[in-house]
């Protein structure tokens, strides 16, 4: 079993995962964090494109369930020394890995290298297409507050375009029954997105206006200055996160970053910081529990076809 | 010497053929008659009482005899890509498709931008001798877009039209000066209509499909800007400009348009075009990706429309083969391409079939048309002329097997599927190099 994205994912499915989070946030705040689910497995960790966090995160998940984990940076060099994705794969294949969490600067291929190996694969952001890890934890976060996310209203605000994260969220949120807004100026929507079953907005306020829940995107540094917006300045005071705008939300709506966050530009610096308001950590915390309920699970699959195996 | 001569004449007359020549109109059952390499008479009431003894006879069997078919856009990567098609696996594919001549584009390593690379097309062609080779002309030299080939000089050693393959000429100055300097030998321009900057970093067409799949998509309006601008700066000039592979309902409008005010302008399209849609991109299946990109339901069917009200003049494959290394890659690091030789006929035919154009206009777009725009002997059943021709079964059922392509390169998302119309028969001056006839 592979987890690859959220578009076509059942409702059930996402509850189970989701199910099978809580009880590992649980474990997550114990003194002793480990457990030997995992034990004897190996997990390969494999990012073609530099993550601090997300690497961390599906590290320590790993690590938590009692499997062996190693981390692969494949850098720019060894794809110049010519070697090609579907070698990469069938190279780290033929160490019997149990499950590989991949991520990969280009849109599909985490999927091209899932044909190509017979261990699971978790996808850990393809391009600009899925980050479905991202969309469970931040599904989990919701939850949590809200016990469900039936009825709610999601704002996701600011680049779109670029957003392997929004994509996975407008997803998993319509499965859930969510309503799902989209706020961004033009430039960073991408084409028909609203075939996708999402209100748009260039508005912020007519965008964020009684949302339950406020979803900021990070705005890459090189989009800022003049290809995409004009200016940090101007996409701030349009597009980013402030206490005047947020007043148009739901008294209680909360604000969510999948990080790392551009103080000052998508979101004002104090307002990530109210505690009241702003789940960005909880969303971390969260993350390794989502993400050890993946490994979990598509490791069960695993055994289950080793069980029926005869060989 | 005559007696040489003589000796080696042969009178062969294909009889029992229903008989489709566009230029003439002709489509009636009846007979060709060839003398070794050329046609020496056709049509319906050719030996009413049955060939004299000294002509071989050959039975079509009702199935339809053609002139051979004018492939306009092939991309034969020798030199610089052999390892993907060489003049002999092309030359193969066009026999097994029906296809007597294909025009080269020259985006070769070298590029055909000086008489030495045309020479060698010409030798190698000579050297294969299968069916018949010809090659554009570089417009610009490297196809960088800046300085202009040897036009008259490059004509004269053969090369039937100037194109930048895949490369739009973008500056217009650059543009002008290309059809001013053009027109003043009368040659024909062939521009890949994409405005470059608007395509860049583009993967395939953009519309949902393209947001889903996460990768940067290239606006259907692209097409139509080139085109647009263009089109003023035939007025201006007085040159002679085909538009390659138009896939856009805008872009194919604008053509109309341009044809009503009279200006000489034309365009083809591929049968990719008017098959698919940038649906069969789903999964990120690069054997789909094509430059210009697969476009919606409704620019599919404006191909279809442009094809039945005249439009879109020719239809060409745009045959472009990529080996496993350029396909096997995230959609973003493939290289865009089809081979189209050996589907071109049956993918066009299904035209007759579904869209209800006649079997003698479609044929048209394949061989007399091609033909007369690129001012070329053949294309046409008449006597005196090559003997390039194909029979073709037009209800004839297979499937399409990408392993069992002549082609080197295997890349066409058309594997597997049904299909009508094969060519039985492909007679290139006189010879049959391909015949499942028996």
């Amino acid at each position: 079993m592979n987890i690859l994205g959220m578009e076509g994912v059942p409702k059930e499915e996402i509850e189970t995962l989701l199910d099978l989070s809580e009880s590992y946030i649980e474990q997550n705040r114990q003194d002793n964090k480990k457990s030997s689910i995992l034990r004897g497995r190996t997990l390969i960790n494999v990012f073609f494109e530099n993550s601090t966090r997300t690497r961390t995160s599906f590290e320590l998940a790993g690590k938590r369930l009692g499997a062996d984990v190693i981390n692969m940076s494949v850098s720019d060099s060894a794809i110049k020394k010519g070697e090609t994705l579907i070698d990469t794969a069938m190279t780290l294949n033929a160490m019997h890995p149990d499950v590989l969490t991949v991520r990969h600067g280009a849109s599909g291929a985490v999927q091209l290298l899932s044909e190509k190996v017979t261990c699971s694969v978790l996808n850990a952001g393809d391009g600009s297409h899925e980050h479905p890890t991202q969309a469970l934890l931040d599904a989990l976060t919701i939850r949590r507050r809200r016990q469900s996310l039936k009825g709610l209203t999601v704002a996701i605000c600011g680049d779109i375009l670029h957003s392997r994260v929004a994509r996975s969220n407008i997803y998993l949120l319509n499965t859930m029954g969510a309503h799902v807004r989209l706020v961004a100026p033009k430039t960073l929507l991408p084409a028909a997105i609203e075939k996708l079953g999402v209100e748009v907005h260039h508005n912020m306020l007519d965008g964020i206006r009684d949302a339950d829940i406020i979803m900021m995107l990070r705005l890459q540094t090189e989009r800022m200055q003049g290809s995409y917006v004009p200016s940090t300045r101007e996409y701030f005071r349009f597009f980013g996160l402030d206490r005047e705008k947020l007043a148009v939300a739901k008294p209680d709506a909360l604000i969510m970053h999948p990080g790392p966050m551009n103080r000052g530009i998508e979101i004002d610096s104090e307002l990530a910081d109210d505690i009241h308001r702003s789940v960005i950590h909880e969303q971390v915390e969260m993350g390794v529990a989502v993400r050890m309920a993946c490994l979990d699970l598509v490791t069960r699959s695993l055994s289950r076809n080793t069980d029926r195996d005869p060989a | 010497m005559t007696e040489q001569l003589r000796a080696t004449e042969q009178l062969r007359a294909y009889v029992n053929a229903r008989l489709l020549d566009p230029s003439s109109g002709l489509d009636e059952t009846g007979t060709v008659l060839i003398d070794g390499n050329k046609i020496i008479d056709t049509g319906p009431h050719l030996f009413p009482n049955g060939p004299p003894a000294n002509v071989q006879v050959i039975d079509c069997k009702g199935y339809c005899l053609a002139p051979g078919l004018i492939d306009m856009r092939v991309h034969l990567p020798e030199p610089g890509g052999e390892h993907k098609e060489s003049f002999e696996t092309a030359s193969a594919a066009a026999a097994a498709g029906g296809v007597t001549s294909m025009i080269c584009l020259p985006d070769t390593d070298p590029a055909i931008d000086n008489v030495a690379v045309i020479e060698f097309i010409a030798r190698r062609a000579r050297e294969t001798n299968i069916v018949k080779i010809y090659a554009y002309g570089a417009i610009t030299r490297g196809l960088e877009g800046k300085e202009l080939t040897e036009f008259g000089i490059l004509s004269e050693a053969g090369a039937l039209a100037f194109t930048d393959a895949t490369k739009a000429i973008s500056d217009t100055l650059v543009m002008r000066r290309v059809l001013s300097y053009a027109s003043t030998f009368d040659l024909l321009i062939v521009q890949h209509p994409e405005e470059p900057k608007l395509a860049r970093n583009g993967q395939m067409t953009e519309g949902e499909m393209s947001t889903r799949l996460g990768l940067a998509g290239i606006p259907a309006v692209a097409e139509v800007i080139m085109l647009e601008r263009d089109f003023r700066l035939v007025e201006l000039t007085g040159a002679r400009y085909h538009a390659a592979h138009v896939t856009t309902a805008a872009a194919i409008d604008a053509i109309r348009a341009a044809k009503a005010r009279g200006l000489p302008v034309t365009c083809d399209t591929a049968p990719q075009y008017f098959t698919l849609t940038d649906a069969a991109t789903a999964e990120y299946r690069t054997f789909a990706k094509v430059s210009p990109p697969l476009r919606c339901e409704e620019d599919r069917l404006a191909v279809i429309e442009g094809l039945r009200d005249g439009t879109i003049d020719v239809i060409a494959s745009d045959h472009r083969p990529q080996d496993q290394d350029s396909k096997r890659l995230p959609f973003v690091q493939a290289e865009p391409g089809i081979v189209g030789l050996e589907t071109l006929l049956p993918l066009t035919l299904a035209l007759h079939r579904d869209a209800d154009i006649s079997l003698l206009d479609l044929i048209r777009r394949l061989t007399s048309a091609p033909g007369e725009l690129l001012r070329m002997k053949e294309g046409r059943l008449a006597p005196g002329l090559p003997a390039d021709m194909v029979i073709f079964d037009p209800d004839h059922d297979w499937t399409i097997d990408a392993a069992a392509l002549k082609s080197r390169s295997k890349n066409t998302p058309f594997d597997q599927m049904p299909v009508q119309g094969k060519a039985m028969c492909t007679i290139v001056g006189g010879r049959h190099v391909h015949s499942l006839m028996g």
